[in-house]
């Protein structure tokens, strides 16, 4: 593990809500877009000279374009609620951390600019000049929200602090001040297909290794196939299925349900990714572009259905917005959803009893199971409410033995983010993560002391590359995070599997 | 911030990896584990040298499954974890070793 060069929290056995420290996080702040990671997106490449000017124009264009930012920066009655949701005001104790003051930041603007009493007498009604001070705020603390939306669930108002970001750095985008991690990332979708960069080639050889390693492993022909035109689902998920850890346990845990279920699938090198940080950016435009191209894939590759593989904002994207990002997707089956979500993929087999697992081979694990907040709270899977809550840990239990939930305050709705949700996923915020991540991991440190969990389980490519990076600053192991089809991997019988017996 | 290097200054990124990959020599390795108070053994080399040549056909640093079965193939089954690699590199194979390697940092959710 790196060395930290900051403090690292101690874990308590009991939530507190510390007394605030103004300006702990004053200084984080990732590295800004150069105009190479700028350009390919639409923004200008540096800090536009008129930038006042440009930027309340942009606002003034989000407004009109999404009424509810106009409602969120106008309702908050400043009662309170949301002061203690945030984990990264819980992890820093900076109380610009606090939902509202982060609101706060965009609405002294708006009100200064935007509403009568504010241009007028702005000491009166908290409104301030849009000064290159704001503006540095505004580039620490947006960049210091993951998009989490755990304080909308608190507000009375519903008043939605993810919003508010994005729209913060959709202004900040078009005012050429971008954050290099996103807007790099989004322009390598575009100029190669997926966030990490992977080229075909690197696709295809990775796939054919895991094909090898599967038929190793069970004696069984498991195919990863990559562009097969006329393949009934197109999988969409993360690169970093393809190239991290756990991630790839997952897809390969995927391959094997697609096998079992006796379906023919494909993924395309063409869109090769299920990220989408279009959003992130809040920029529609981006997040369109990237979307459009899944339904190119699907149409070039005549496929009849869609699944989302283990990626937490993707499926908010793919569940919430992609009939209006990328449809109408009259030509798929009307049968199944668009998209399905492999979680719900793996569930109906397991309702149908179209699976066989071996729970025993995930007998060495304890598991416990981490809300992605995109999938918790943007998003549902089957066909009741909560169904993303409930599907997942039925997967986990149909193949395990041992399952405890945290407590109830830090899971389903009321989950905590990760720490490197929303596009912070980057080294440069390290502290910020490590810290961000402390109400989460004390909910984990408490059932692995009380139920004696060694293992929690994810469904986004964030949280489980967070987890391995952040755990071990809290002296777990990276290891400890999983995929939730990592554990179905370890558990389905193929058909025709080698018995253990056969294979020593 | 630029490296040293033989008594030549190379350019860095602001997470120190090379800006240029043509500019990589052995020394570049050496300078950077410097910095990190490593010291390079013939196991760190083997790593490194995989990965530049992983990184020439394939244009991409290889995923860290293929890193791994890469190296329990050639040093036995034992080696071939993850575990081994962060004993190496204790900021990440595809962190560490690929900025050591002269390759450019993995981007995404990893």
């Amino acid at each position: 593990m790196a060395k930290a060069n900051f403090e690292v929290p101690q874990l308590q056995q009991y939530a507190e809500v510390p007394a605030i420290e103004p300006g702990t996080m004053s200084h984080s702040k990732p590295f800004v877009a150069k105009p190479e990671h700028q350009e390919p997106l639409g923004f200008p490449g540096e800090l536009v000279e008129n930038w006042q000017e440009k930027a309340l124009e942009k606002m003034g264009d989000l407004l009109q374009r999404y009424r509810s930012l106009r409602v969120y920066l106008d309702a908050c009655v400043k009662c309170g609620s949301c002061t203690d949701k945030c984990h990264y005001y819980l992890g820093t104790r900076d109380p610009k951390n606090m939902p509202v003051a982060r609101q706060d930041l965009m609405r002294k603007v708006y009100r200064r600019y935007f509403t009568l009493a504010g241009k007028y007498f702005p000491k009166l009604v908290g409104a301030e000049d849009f000064t290159k001070e704001v503006l540095d705020e505004w580039y620490s603390y947006y960049h210091q929200c993951s998009q989490c939306r755990r304080c909308s669930v608190f507000c009375p108002y519903g008043i939605d602090t993810a919003e508010i970001s994005m729209a913060a750095r959709e202004i900040m985008d078009h005012i050429g001040i971008g954050q290099k991690y996103c807007n790099e990332i989004i322009g390598k979708v575009y100029k190669i297909g997926n966030n990490l960069g992977l080229p075909g080639p690197a696709l295809a050889d990775t796939l054919e290794g895991l094909e090898e390693d599967v038929f190793d492993d069970t004696g069984v022909r498991v195919r990863y196939p990559l562009d097969q035109e006329g393949a009934e689902i197109l999988l969409v998920t993360p690169s970093a299925d393809f190239f991290a850890e756990p991630h790839v346990d997952g897809l390969i845990g995927y391959g094997k349900v697609f096998h079992e279920a006796g379906v023919s699938w494909t993924l395309s090198s063409y869109a090769s990714e299920a990220a989408n940080f279009g959003m992130f950016i809040g920029s529609y435009e981006n997040m369109r572009r990237v979307a459009q191209r899944i339904r190119k894939a699907a149409i070039d590759l005549k496929v009849k259905r869609i699944v989302f593989g283990e990626c937490g904002h993707a499926w908010r994207v793919a569940y919430s917005f992609l009939n209006t990002l990328a449809g109408p997707w009259d030509f798929l089956d009307p049968r199944y959803p668009v998209p399905q979500h492999i979680c719900e993929f793996t569930y109906e087999l397991i309702q149908q009893g179209k699976l066989r697992f071996d729970k025993s081979q995930n007998d060495d694990k304890v598991l416990t199971f981490h809300d992605s907040c995109n999938v918790a709270r943007a998003s549902r899977m089957g066909s009741w409410p909560g169904g993303q809550f409930d599907i997942p840990r039925a997967v986990i239990k149909a193949v395990c033995n041992h399952f405890y939930d945290m407590d109830e305050e830090t899971i389903r709705e009321r989950t905590f983010c990760c720490g490197g949700g929303g596009g912070l996923l980057t080294d440069d915020l390290m502290e910020l993560r490590v810290k961000g991540a402390k109400p989460r991991v004390e909910a984990l440190n408490n059932v692995m002391r009380e139920k004696k969990v060694t293992h929690m389980a994810a469904i986004c490519a964030i949280c489980k590359s967070q987890f391995t990076k952040v755990l071990p600053y809290y002296g777990m192991e990276m290891d400890q995070i999983v995929s939730v089809h990592q554990l179905v991997s370890n558990a389905i019988i193929l058909t025709g599997q080698r018995t253990e017996d056969e294979a020593a | 911030m630029p490296i040293e290097v033989d008594g030549k200054i190379l350019e860095t990124d602001e997470e120190g990896y090379l800006a240029n990959i043509n500019d990589w020599v052995p020394g570049v390795a050496e300078v950077m584990a410097k910095e990190d108070d490593l010291e390079l053994t013939d196991e760190h080399w083997d790593i490194i040298n995989f990965l530049r040549e992983y990184y020439e056909e394939y244009q991409i640093a290889p995923a860290v499954r293929v890193l791994t079965k890469a190296v329990g193939k050639k040093l036995g089954k034992e080696k071939g974890n993850s575990k081994y690699l962060y004993g190496l590199f204790p900021y990440g194979p595809a962190k560490q070793a690929c900025r050591y390697a002269g390759l450019p940092k993995p981007t995404g959710c990893v």
